[in-house]
């Protein structure tokens, strides 16, 4: 178990030593996701209104619909990350040398899974500021829905990390990968993005009693493909 | 064809799928009786209920049958690396994805005079259309380019993960939402004694179906493996020696 974790440390580490010299997730993912949000702006305009009586300035659709654009922008960044997860060790026979290091398999999932975890907290800290920031959502702070919103995103962007490097490890070695990773993977996380949208609506706007039950379904899911993923993985990577 | 193709593939029908097509075309014209002419009209849903005899066991026979031989295959050839369960289960999904896309067209079909429109944001259409592009995923790895043994090991494990989505998607879009009619068959049904039998009559007419389609998949596919493994040496001495008799052929 020691070992297991010293491996997935390792991987991890280095993973995020290439995105440190290369900065790929900074200077283009998080952009592309920012992007994202601005092009939902032009797509929902942001001068349609929610009738609602009791508001004294009627609230924007675009605001009330940020649960699930939030987290649209960060499913549609996660791609670009997933991929690169895998697409780093394609020249130079990194992974051949990966696979020679003698590290656990499930070691190596880990590590590359926890990569993508820690990017993907990074962007979708930038893109919820800029939804805030674009959309005007204006909602009433508490210690109870910013718990709420913060673990749902963990638990949330552990499964697409999880199952996406899981997937992104299914298509390697192929031409075709980068559509062959998105249409593996969004159907998979489709209830992913039910339930964080679902459990952010309700640290935004409901009660923050109906969000708990989405985050113990996301943080099953997330435990469901953290497990498939550390029992497949040496299968996977002797064949990549 | 070349001679060693020829002498490899056979005709993907047999006795026993002759007799099981002959059975199924028989109970498929059944179900066409009992479906259209003798069983009642429904008093909400009037004709469109008629809709329902081919919709709901295609949805059974295609989710779970179908979507049930690619796990076992799946399973079993992770365990066993059998190549017949392979096959098997490349034809299940191949079978399966046809089925779920039948589910979607009726389903739409009976919601315009139901509903007023051909989708609702219902957990069963929602969770039915992300299965079959989560098959769709899984037919798309079984076409990569890459060594067969590799391809049939990720498509396993794929197999198994896509079943396990199955249940989840369903589960989760029944949290979201719910609009679909609830489960009608059961010991406390409530549905008229023909149309109950219609129902079932219904589930076996697409068994049959199934295991018909499956048969015939499943022995093409076989022809196919089995021509994949003839080496290129077999089959440019076929080649040669059809060429040889041939010129052989043209001296006499």
């Amino acid at each position: 178990m020691f070992e297991l974790l010293r491996d997935a440390r390792m991987v991890l580490g280095k993973d995020l030593l290439i995105e440190r010299s290369s900065r790929v997730v900074t200077a283009q993912v998080v952009p592309f996701a920012v992007m994202i949000l601005i092009l939902f702006g032009f797509g929902i305009s942001p001068d349609l209104r929610i009738l609602d009586s009791t508001a004294t300035v009627a609230p924007s659709v675009l605001s009330r619909v940020t649960p699930g654009l939030l987290f649209l922008a960060v499913l549609f960044a996660s791609l670009l990350a997933i991929g690169r997860s895998f697409g780093v060790e394609a020249n130079d026979g990194t992974l051949d040398g990966l696979r020679m290091a003698g590290l656990d398999p499930a070691g190596i999932f880990l590590g590359k899974a926890g990569a993508v975890v820690v990017q993907l907290l990074g962007v979708s800290a930038v893109v919820t500021s800029g939804a805030f920031l674009f959309f005007s959502v204006r909602i009433e702070w508490s210690v109870a829905r910013a718990v709420l919103g913060v673990t749902t995103a963990g638990a949330a962007i552990t499964a697409i990390a999880a199952a996406g490097t899981l997937y992104s490890a299914l298509a390697a070695g192929q031409r075709e990968r980068e559509s062959l990773v998105p249409l593996l993977v969004i159907p998979v996380l489709a209830p992913v993005l039910l339930g964080a949208s679902q459990a952010t609506e309700a640290a935004l706007f409901g009660a923050v009693a109906d969000g708990w039950p989405w985050v113990a379904a996301l943080a099953a899911f997330a435990a469901l493909y953290v497990g498939a993923g550390i029992l497949s993985f040496e299968t996977l990577l002797e064949d990549m | 064809m070349s001679s060693i193709a020829r002498k490899l593939a056979g005709p993907s029908s047999s006795r026993g799928t002759r007799i099981l097509g002959a059975l199924a075309l028989v109970s498929t014209v059944l179900l066409l009786l009992l479906g259209l002419i003798w069983s009642p009209r429904e008093v909400d849903q009037a004709d469109a209920v008629r809709l329902m005899y081919v919709h709901v066991p295609s949805a059974v026979v295609g989710l779970y049958f179908a979507f049930g031989v690619t796990l076992v295959g799946s399973i079993v050839y992770l365990r066993k690396q059998s190549d017949f369960w392979d096959l098997m289960a490349h034809a299940g999904a191949e079978i399966g994805v046809l089925f779920c896309a039948f589910v979607l067209v009726t389903g739409a079909l009976w919601g315009r005079p139901t509903w007023g429109v051909y989708w609702e944001w219902d957990p069963r259409i929602t969770s039915t259309t992300v299965t079959l592009v989560l098959y769709l995923g899984y037919l798309a790895v079984r076409r990569m380019d890459l060594d067969p043994v590799v391809r049939s090991r990720r498509a396993a494990i794929l197999g198994i993960i896509s079943f396990a989505n199955l249940l989840i998607v369903k589960q989760s879009v029944e949290w979201w939402r719910g609009l679909h009619q609830g489960s009608t068959v059961g010991i406390d049904t409530q549905m008229d004694g023909l149309m109950f039998f219609t129902l079932a009559w219904g589930v076996l007419t697409f068994t049959l179906i199934f295991a018909w389609l499956l048969m015939h998949r499943f022995r093409l596919a076989w022809y196919e493996h089995q021509a994949a493994a003839v080496s290129l040496d077999d089959a440019i001495a076929a080649r040669r020696g059809e060429h040889r008799s041939s010129l052989a052929g043209e001296a006499i």
